[in-house]
């Protein structure tokens, strides 16, 4: 039998025998992901809708640095925040290097530029159209940046998806600061790795097709929820 | 906003720190030993009669190494007995032990264009791979098997390498995948070769005696080095290691009726 439907195979068996590693596995994956999309969020829309609201001398200097930042390459940051968490590291009293907390920060870094360019993006153009009526209510920055945030929130969810894409899927980073270690700090993406190293490439081919069937399905759930909210706010 | 960010993620945090508070002791190993599923064998009976959790990070030796240097690491299991000895003459390591050994293989494609099958000895098996009728692929990672191929070209004089010689910087695994699809040698030991499941139209080509050999040892992280490093519970699962009763069950690990790793459990004599 071929790897590719060998594959297909094992992945299909581990679905439907609820293999209790996969779940473990895959658990531990949305746990990371979302908390670091989520905290990145918490960071990125405030400081996105800053950067296109207000003026201040360095702001464009910031927006490239974020826009450049969506770009960084995982394995780098994974080794800066090994060195940070590193037991003789600044961080290294707080124990965190390869528990999931370590990966929640990797992940965090490297979705928050994500985070804060595309809302720029997005909140400049809506902050154009609203300019005139904003002014003429007379409407404080802090309210300003609030009402395009809110009316931009259909729009932002493609960032957050964007964001999530990049957390869920990413490996390198990950792979530095959690250590991959068996029922602690092992997801998705590194028991790939670890699979591929074994030279089982069906199981490791098997978990990616999991691992796409997930993203997919998030999507598709992302996609139906956002609609039925808009649904509700338009109607 | 910057103080609520701050708030949040402590508080994140520290969830973490509580949970990661728990009993348990952190390994810094080579792959070898966590790909060929041995520590999957051994670890459960150990966890369970000591209640110490046994957490492994599985990387090249160079960087087992360096990682327990800086204290990230309560014990190392690794495969380079010069680096071992740097590593305790630095003071960064204790207590070392011999563990467990096995050899390093040559594999290559089954046609073996290079004609390694005919060889009788290492010597023979290097001055045909040094000229360069197939692709040899070497780890380049700093890591035990990529000390000991390197060890095997300086003793040889066989130091004029071109294009068939491809150092990929990548685990074992990764390695042998890369000699299977470009039909190349590469070296390997025994543990993780018999535990790949990938092999494809490759095989043994050979495998020497003595000068092949590949020892495994097991140290402890120095505790005057690192103070808050888990010395005595990593003592103990480095006592049950070196125990009978770790040492037999390391005997007893077999993948398809094959021993992979044979215990030698003995201080290591550093000096």
């Amino acid at each position: 039998m071929s790897t590719l439907s060998e594959a297909f195979l094992q992945s299909f068996q581990l679905i439907f025998y609820l293999d209790d590693t996969l779940v473990e596995v895959v658990l531990l994956s949305l746990s990371v992901t979302f908390k670091a999309v989520s905290l990145a969020c918490f960071i990125g829309f405030p400081l996105g809708t800053a950067l296109a609201v207000l003026s201040f001398p360095g702001q464009k200097t910031l927006v490239v640095l974020f826009n450049s930042f969506m770009g960084l390459p995982p394995v780098v940051v994974g080794l800066v925040v090994y060195l940070i968490l590193s037991a003789s590291g600044p961080l290294g009293p707080l124990g965190l290097l390869y528990t999931p907390a370590a990966m929640i920060i990797a992940q965090t870094i490297l979705v928050t530029p994500i985070i804060v360019a595309h809302s720029r993006q997005i909140i400049v153009l809506l902050a154009e159209e609203y300019d005139e009526t904003l002014r003429s209510m007379q409407a404080t920055r802090m309210d300003i940046m609030c009402t395009l945030l809110w009316d931009s929130r259909f729009s932002l969810f493609t960032t957050v998806l964007a964001g999530l894409g990049r957390a869920f899927s990413e490996v390198g980073a990950v792979m530095i600061v959690g250590g991959n270690i068996n029922h602690f700090t092992r997801i998705m993406t590194t028991a790939i790795a670890l699979q591929t190293a074994r030279g089982d490439l069906a199981l490791a081919l098997g978990l990616g097709i999991i691992l796409l069937v997930l993203t997919i399905s998030i999507n598709a759930l992302a996609y139906w929820l956002k609609s039925t909210w808009e649904r509700h706010s338009y109607a | 906003m910057s103080v609520l960010k701050w708030v949040v993620l402590t508080c994140v945090l520290v969830g973490y720190q509580v949970q990661a508070s728990e009993d348990f002791i952190l390994l810094q190993s080579t792959t070898s030993t966590q790909n060929s599923g041995l520590y999957e064998y051994l670890l459960p009976g150990f966890e369970k009669t000591h209640g110490i959790k046994v957490k492994v990070v599985a990387v090249g030796t160079g960087q087992a190494l360096y990682n327990g240097s800086r204290c990230n690491g309560d014990v190392v299991i690794v495969h380079s007995p010069e680096d071992e000895k740097i590593f305790v003459e630095s003071g960064y390591g204790i207590n070392p032990h011999d563990l467990m050994y096995n050899r390093f293989v040559f594999v290559g494609p089954r046609s073996d264009p290079v004609g390694l099958k005919e060889e009788h000895s290492l010597q023979g098996v290097i001055n045909k791979l040094g000229q360069g009728l197939a692709p040899f692929i070497s780890r380049g990672d700093d890591s035990g098997t990529h000390k000991k191929e390197l060890s095997l070209w300086r003793n040889e004089n066989v130091w004029s390498r071109g294009d068939w010689y491809l150092e990929v910087g990548s685990g074992m695994g990764a390695t042998l995948n890369i000699a299977i699809g470009l039909d190349g040698y590469t070296l390997t030991d025994l543990g993780t070769w018999l535990s790949f499941s990938n092999k494809s139209n490759h095989e043994i080509l050979y495998s020497g005696g003595a000068e092949l050999f590949n020892q495994y040892g097991i140290i402890l992280v120095d505790p005057e080095h690192c103070p808050n490093a888990n010395i005595e519970k990593a003592n103990q699962f480095l006592q049950w290691m070196i125990s009978p009763e770790g040492q037999q069950l390391i005997a007893r690990y077999k993948i398809n009726g094959q021993q992979l790793f044979f215990p030698n459990a003995k201080p290591k004599k550093i000096q």
